[in-house]
C-alpha cells in the first residue's frame, strides 16, 4: 500500500514541528509516507471566501497529482488542508459536470476517489496498533485534547458521529499513559484564520479554550491542527490580554506527544519551536 | 417555476438550501462563536432572506457578519432543520465581494485573503513572510506583529526564501479560470 | 347479459379539476354491457345516492361501478345504497379515481385516459361478480384493555360500568402509568395522585374488571367479536393469594440500590418491590435481574421474613388464553432519551434532567418529598433553565412533530418552582407557546405575569459545566437574536414524547397499522379517531399520538363506547370476502387434491379438512375446508394452491384476470 503525504504550506513554515514529529514517528513505526511531487497550496480560507473556482481547483490539483502517483490513500495532517480537500472531493463527487470542468482546466485526469485521511485517522490505523511496543516513556500528565472545527465538522461529510464529543485523540493520549480530561471546549472554534486580520477575536475565542483547559486541571493542550496550534501557542499574548492574566499551559501536537512517549528527544519532536515553553515532566 | 431575481431565490437555487425551511429558532446564533460581535446574526440573515425585501438583501451584502463568519460549521451541525448556513454565507461573501459591497470594517479580512491568494499565485505555495509583507503594505498595518516575526524566525518557523512549485504555468491557468456560467 | 351502471363522482373539485369526469362517464357509457352512465358533483351525498338507487330500479341494473374516492370510507355507503334499491351489495365496486388518479397526476389527457381505464377494468370485474351474503358471527361480550395508565383505566371503567366484562392487562407491577408519576396537573394544579389513585382502586375492586398486572399480550388471533388473546403473566415470584401486602419483604431486602423506574432513576428501590406506596395491586414482585437469589443463588431473606409464606422462587411465566370481542389499546408513550443531545450534556451532567424527572422532584411522593433539590448535591437551585422542544420539532433528531404537552407542563414546572423557591429565578427557552386548550393560555399568562417566569424566545445551542454552574448558551430571537448566556444551577429538558419501544412489535402482533414514528394509526384522522384499520380494535391515549390527560380520558371514553356499541348486539355480520374451496359435481367433487399447502400457509389457522363421503358413509375424498369464522380473506392460500381450487369470494382469479385483460386491451 502506497501512503501519500500532503504536508500543506503551514507544515513547511510556522508549523514545521508538526511535520518533523509526524515524520519522526512514522519512521519510528516503519511507515513510509510519500510526499506528493510538486504539490501546491489548497487555497485555504482565502480561496474559499473569495474565489469559488480556486477553492475547488487548487485542492483538486493535489488530488489529481496523488492519483497520478498511484497513491492508495492520502495523509493530510493539516486540519484546514484536510477539510478543503475532503470538501472539494465531496462537492465534485456530487456534481459530475463541475468535476469535468475542473479536470479540463487542470489538464489532468481526475477520478476523485482517493481516500483522504486526517492525522487522527492515520494514527488510528497505522500507529495506534503498534503503540504498545512503541511507547518507551509514558506521559503521565493530565491533558485536554482539543479538536477544533475542521476535523469534526460538517459531521455529514466528515462522518463523525461523536461530533460534539470526539474521542479519537483522547483514546490515543490514554494509550500514551496520559489522562485525557473531560472538558466542554473540545470542538469550540479557536478563531481560525483571523490570526492576523482580527487578532482580538482569536484572543477571546482561544482565551476561553485555554482558560477552561487550565481550570479543569489540564497540564497541556493537545492539538492536531496547525491553525489551532498557532492560535493557542503563538497568539498567547493576545490570549493573556483578553484573560488579563498569564496562562502557562503549553500546546503540543498529538504527533509530538507520541514522539516523546516513543522516547525521541524533545528536539526531535520539535518542542523547542514553541512560543509557550513545554515542560511535560510535571507529573500528576 | 417563475424565474425570480431576488437574493433568497438565488441562494436557494445555487446553494440548494431552502431558506423557507428556517423557523427562526435561533440555535445557529446561540452557538455562533462570533454571534456577539455580528451586526446581523445568522438567524437574522436567514429571516431577512425570507422577507424577499431588496433593501434588506442589500443590507446583508454590506454587513460585517458575512465576513466575521469563521466557517466553523457549528451552526450547520446543530441546526434542527439541517440547513447549511455556512454554504449560504459562502455565497453571500462571493456576491458581496464581486459586487464591491464589502463592509469597510471588514476590508482587513478581505485584504488578508487577497494577500494570501497573491502569495499563492506567485509561488504555488504560501510563503508566510511574503503574505505578511503583502498584507502590511495593503492595510498599512505596518507595526502589527513586529515582535512576532523575529521570534518566529529564531524558532525556525519563518523562512526567508519562498518554496516555489515547478508547474507554475498550470497554476497560472487555474488563477485565470472562471467557471462556465451554469444555466440558472 | 350484464346491465351495468357507471357513476362518476367529481368529489367537488378533487377529481374533476384534474380528470374530465363528463368524458369518463360518456366513454364508460359506450362500453359493452354498460346500460347507464352519469357523472355528478358529490355521489356520496343524498342526491347522489338517489341517482344510483333510481337507476338500479328504473334500468334494472345488475351491477354498479362508482368511480370516486378510495373504497376505504365510502364502499359501505355505496353498497348500502345498492342494497336499498334491491341489488346485492357485493354487485357494487369502486374505481379509485381520486387517490389513484387525480391526486397523483397533473391535469392532462393521459390522466383522463387513466381514469377511463380504471373504470373499464372494474366494469369487466363486476360482470363476473356474484351475489354474496354477509356472515353472521356471535359476539363475545368481554373487552381486552391493554395498558393500565389513565387511558386504560378510563376505558376499563366505562366498559365495566356498562355491564360488560373487562380484562385489563398491564406490563408493570402496578397500574397508574405516567400519570401516577406526575406532581400536579395543568391547568388547575390539582394533584395527580389525588385524582388518579381513587380510580385505580375502583379498577381493582370492580366486579366486572379482571386485572392482570405484570402481564403482556403474547398473541392475538381471530377477528371482531371473537378474538382469542394469549397473555403472558410474568412470574411475580409471589403467591398473590397468600401475600397480604404487609411490606416486610421490601423493607428487609438487602439489594437496595436499584434505580427506581417510578422515580426515573432519582431514587432507589429493592429487588423485591412495589413500584410506589399507592400501587395497585399493592403486592410486590421480585425483579429477577437484580435479585441476589436469582443471580447468585444465595439470599432468600424475603422468604424468611414473609409472615404468610407467599414467596415462590420456582414460579414461572404463565400463558393464559382468553376470548374477547373487542380490544382497546392504551399502551401510552415514552419520552425521548435526551442523550440524543450531546450538546446539552444529559447523562454527563447530573443536574441536566428531563421534564419527567422534574415531576418526581416536585411530587410530594418523590425522592425529595416535593422539595426542588438538584440531583448532584441536593442543593436548592437558585436559577433554573427549562428548555422546550428538546427533541420535538427537530427533524435533525428524527422528530419533526410537536409533542403537544411540553409547552403546558414546562409552564407548570416553572410555576411550581416559583411557588416552592420564592427567591429563585426561572427561564424558559421556547420557540412557540402552544396553549390551545380550555384555560391553557390563561395558565401560561399566569406563569409569565404573576409568577414572573422569564420566557426567552430562542433555542439553546449548548450546555456545559464551568465552576459548578451549568452554562446555558441560548439566544433571544425577539431582541435581534442577541446571544444569551445563563449560569444555571439546574436545567430541565422538555424531551419529546415518543412511541413506546415495543410499539411496532405490538402493532404487528395485532395487525393494526402504525405511522413512521411507531404511533398506532387511527382508521380516519377525522371521522374514526378511536378505531384502527382492524375492526374491533380501538385506540385510547398517547399510543396514538402525544396527548394530555383531558384528551386521553376523552379518547378512552370514546374507545370504550365503541366497544359498548359492539357489545350491544348479540351477533354481527362480517363481509363474506373470504376464501372458499370450490366444489363441483360428482365424480370430481372438488379440484382440491388435499395437499394442504394452503393450511400450512394460512396465518390464521382457518383451514381444516373436510371428508367427502358416499351414501354408505365411505370416505371418497379428503379436501381442504375454510372456517369462515376465522378466515380474514388475506388470499395467501390462493397463491399457494397449485390446483387453483381456492378463491377469495369477490376477488376470484377469474375476476382478477378479467381486470388485467381489460387493462391490456387498451386501445
Amino acid at each position: 500500500m502506497k501512503i501519500g503525504f500532503y504536508p500543506g504550506c503551514s507544515l513547511t513554515g510556522s508549523s514545521r514541528e508538526y511535520n518533523e514529529s509526524l515524520l519522526a514517528i512514522a519512521k519510528g513505526a516503519g511507515v513510509e509516507l510519500c510526499e506528493i511531487e510538486d504539490w501546491s497550496c489548497c487555497g485555504a480560507t482565502a480561496a474559499h471566501n473569495l474565489n469559488k473556482e480556486l477553492s475547488l481547483s487548487l485542492p483538486a490539483r493535489n488530488l489529481a497529482l496523488a492519483e497520478l502517483e498511484n497513491m492508495d490513500e492520502l495523509v493530510v495532517p493539516c486540519a484546514a488542508c484536510f477539510n478543503r480537500l475532503v470538501m472539494t472531493q465531496h462537492e465534485l463527487s456530487e456534481k459530475e459536470d463541475l468535476k469535468k470542468q475542473v479536470s479540463d482546466k487542470l489538464q489532468m485526469p481526475l477520478k476523485n476517489n482517493i481516500k483522504i485521511v486526517n492525522v487522527l485517522q492515520f494514527l488510528e490505523e497505522h500507529i495506534v496498533p503498534r503503540l504498545d511496543q512503541l511507547v518507551k516513556s509514558p506521559l503521565t500528565i493530565d491533558v485536554a485534547c482539543y479538536y477544533g472545527c475542521l476535523l469534526v465538522r460538517p459531521q455529514k461529510v466528515m462522518k463523525n458521529e461523536r461530533f460534539e464529543d470526539p474521542m479519537l485523540m483522547d483514546v490515543i493520549m490514554q494509550k500514551l499513559g496520559a489522562n485525557a480530561i473531560d472538558w466542554p471546549f473540545k470542538t469550540e472554534c479557536c478563531g481560525a484564520g483571523f490570526s492576523v486580520s482580527k487578532t482580538e477575536i482569536v484572543g477571546e475565542l482561544s482565551g476561553k479554550i485555554v482558560r477552561n483547559a487550565t481550570d479543569r486541571g489540564a497540564k497541556a493542550i493537545v492539538v492536531a491542527c496547525p491553525m489551532c496550534h498557532s492560535n493557542l501557542d503563538m497568539r498567547r499574548p493576545a490570549i493573556n490580554t483578553y484573560l488579563n492574566m498569564k496562562m502557562d499551559i503549553p500546546v503540543i501536537y498529538i504527533t509530538q506527544a507520541i514522539a516523546l512517549a516513543m522516547g525521541l528527544t524533545p528536539r526531535q519532536a520539535g518542542i523547542q519551536r514553541h512560543f509557550v515553553p513545554v515542560n511535560l515532566t510535571v507529573n500528576r | 417555476m417563475v424565474d425570480k431575481e431576488d437574493l433568497s431565490f438565488k441562494v436557494s437555487q445555487i446553494t440548494g438550501v431552502n431558506i423557507r425551511e428556517c423557523y427562526q429558532c435561533g440555535k445557529c446564533t446561540a452557538g455562533c462563536p462570533v454571534g456577539e460581535r455580528m451586526d446581523l446574526r445568522p438567524s437574522v440573515i436567514m429571516r431577512m432572506l425570507q422577507s424577499e425585501d431588496a433593501a434588506l438583501e442589500e443590507e446583508i451584502l454590506r454587513s460585517k457578519s458575512i465576513w466575521l463568519c469563521l466557517t466553523c460549521e457549528t451552526c450547520y451541525s446543530r441546526c434542527p432543520m439541517e440547513l447549511d448556513i455556512p454554504k449560504v454565507f459562502d455565497y453571500l461573501r462571493g456576491k458581496s465581494y464581486s459586487e464591491g459591497k464589502v463592509n469597510s470594517e471588514s476590508r482587513d479580512i478581505v485584504s488578508f485573503h487577497k494577500s494570501f491568494l497573491n502569495a499563492v499565485e506567485r509561488n504555488g505555495r504560501l510563503h508566510e513572510m511574503s503574505l505578511i509583507l503583502d498584507y502590511k503594505i495593503h492595510t498599512w498595518n505596518l507595526f502589527q506583529d513586529v515582535v512576532l516575526a523575529p521570534e518566529m524566525y529564531s524558532k525556525g518557523k519563518l523562512s526567508i526564501l519562498p518554496e516555489r512549485i515547478k508547474d507554475r504555468k498550470g497554476l497560472a491557468r487555474l488563477f485565470k479560470y472562471q467557471f462556465k456560467k451554469r444555466k440558472s | 347479459m350484464s346491465k351495468i351502471g357507471v357513476f362518476i363522482c367529481h368529489c367537488g373539485e378533487n377529481i374533476n379539476a384534474t380528470v374530465d369526469c363528463a368524458r369518463v362517464a360518456k366513454t364508460a357509457g359506450e362500453l359493452e354491457g354498460v346500460e347507464y352512465s352519469i357523472d355528478y358533483k358529490y355521489m356520496c351525498s343524498d342526491p347522489g345516492q338517489t341517482l344510483i338507487k333510481q337507476a338500479i330500479k328504473e334500468k334494472g341494473l345488475t351491477g354498479v361501478v362508482v368511480g370516486s374516492c378510495s373504497p376505504r370510507m365510502h364502499e359501505p355507503t355505496f353498497r348500502k345504497a345498492c342494497q336499498e334499491a334491491g341489488l346485492n351489495p357485493f354487485m357494487c365496486e369502486m374505481a379509485n379515481l381520486r387517490e389513484h388518479c387525480s391526486w397523483v397526476h397533473d391535469k392532462n389527457e393521459a390522466t383522463t385516459q387513466k381514469a377511463i381505464d380504471l373504470v373499464r377494468t372494474l366494469v369487466e370485474k363486476v360482470k363476473l361478480n356474484k351475489p354474496l351474503y354477509s356472515i353472521k358471527v356471535p359476539v363475545t361480550k368481554t373487552a381486552l384493555v391493554i395498558g393500565g395508565g389513565i387511558a386504560g383505566i378510563q376505558a376499563s371503567l366505562d366498559i365495566a360500568n356498562a355491564g360488560h366484562q373487562v380484562i385489563l392487562v398491564e406490563k408493570d407491577p402496578s397500574i397508574g402509568g405516567h400519570m401516577s408519576q406526575l406532581s400536579e396537573t395543568f391547568p388547575t394544579l390539582d394533584c395527580s395522585q389525588c385524582i388518579l389513585t381513587p380510580r385505580m382502586v375502583e379498577v381493582a375492586q370492580h366486579p366486572n374488571i379482571k386485572l392482570l398486572t405484570y402481564a403482556e399480550l403474547e398473541k392475538l388471533e381471530g377477528s371482531i367479536g371473537n378474538f382469542k388473546a394469549t397473555i403472558r403473566k410474568k412470574a411475580k415470584s409471589i403467591d398473590e393469594n397468600l401475600c397480604n401486602g404487609c411490606g416486610t419483604c421490601t423493607t428487609k431486602c438487602p439489594t437496595k440500590k436499584i434505580p427506581s423506574e417510578f422515580n426515573t432513576g432519582l431514587g432507589t428501590r429493592t429487588a423485591i418491590y412495589v413500584p410506589f406506596p399507592q400501587a395497585v395491586p399493592n403486592k410486590p414482585v421480585i425483579d429477577k435481574e437484580n435479585c441476589s437469589y436469582y443471580q447468585k443463588g444465595k439470599c432468600k431473606v424475603c422468604e424468611k421474613v414473609c409472615p404468610t409464606g407467599a414467596i415462590r422462587f420456582d414460579q414461572e411465566d404463565e400463558l393464559v388464553e382468553i376470548e374477547v370481542g373487542a380490544v382497546v389499546i392504551a399502551t401510552g408513550f415514552n419520552i425521548m432519551q435526551p442523550s440524543e443531545f450531546p450538546e446539552y450534556g444529559y447523562g454527563k451532567y447530573k443536574d441536566v434532567i428531563t421534564g419527567l424527572q422534574f415531576e418526581r422532584l416536585a411530587s410530594a411522593s418523590g425522592p425529595t418529598l416535593g422539595e426542588i433539590r438538584r440531583p448532584s448535591d441536593g442543593k436548592i437551585p437558585e436559577k433554573i433553565v427549562f428548555v422546550a422542544c428538546a427533541g420535538s420539532r427537530d427533524p435533525a433528531k428524527g422528530i419533526p412533530y410537536c409533542s403537544k404537552i411540553c409547552c403546558m407542563y414546562t409552564a407548570k414546572h416553572a410555576m411550581l418552582y416559583q411557588h416552592k423557591v420564592h427567591h429563585g429565578k426561572s427561564y424558559i427557552f421556547y420557540m412557540d407557546i402552544r396553549a390551545a386548550g380550555k384555560n391553557y393560555e390563561e395558565f401560561v399568562r399566569r406563569a409569565i405575569v404573576d409568577d414572573e417566569v422569564n420566557y426567552i424566545r430562542g433555542r439553546v445551542s449548548k450546555i456545559y459545566e464551568e465552576n459548578g454552574k451549568l452554562i446555558v448558551r441560548g439566544v433571544d430571537t425577539l431582541l435581534n437574536a442577541k446571544p444569551v448566556e445563563i449560569e444555571a444551577d439546574m436545567v430541565v429538558l422538555a424531551s419529546a414524547a415518543i412511541a413506546n419501544p415495543g410499539a411496532e412489535e405490538l402493532a404487528q402482533k395485532m395487525h393494526v397499522s402504525y405511522d413512521s414514528y411507531h404511533f398506532f394509526s387511527e382508521a380516519h384522522p377525522k371521522l374514526k379517531p378511536v378505531e384502527t384499520n382492524t375492526a374491533g380494535i380501538f385506540l385510547a391515549g398517547a399510543c396514538q399520538a402525544p396527548k394530555d390527560i383531558p384528551e386521553t380520558v376523552s379518547q378512552a371514553s370514546g374507545a370504550a363506547s365503541k366497544a359498548i356499541i359492539l357489545f350491544s348486539k348479540d351477533e354481527l355480520s362480517r363481509d363474506p370476502l373470504i376464501a372458499v374451496v370450490n366444489r363441483s359435481p360428482a365424480p370430481v367433487f372438488s379440484t382440491c387434491v388435499g395437499c394442504f399447502m394452503c393450511a400450512s400457509a394460512c396465518p390464521y389457522q382457518a383451514i381444516g379438512e373436510e371428508l367427502i363421503t358416499n351414501r354408505q358413509g365411505k370416505v371418497i375424498k379428503k379436501v381442504a375446508k375454510v372456517n369462515p369464522g376465522l378466515c380474514q380473506g388475506c388470499g395467501t392460500c390462493v397463491a399457494f394452491c397449485r390446483s387453483k381450487s381456492i378463491d377469495i369470494q369477490g376477488y376470484s382469479n377469474e375476476q382478477m384476470c378479467a381486470e388485467v385483460v381489460a387493462l391490456l386491451n387498451n386501445d
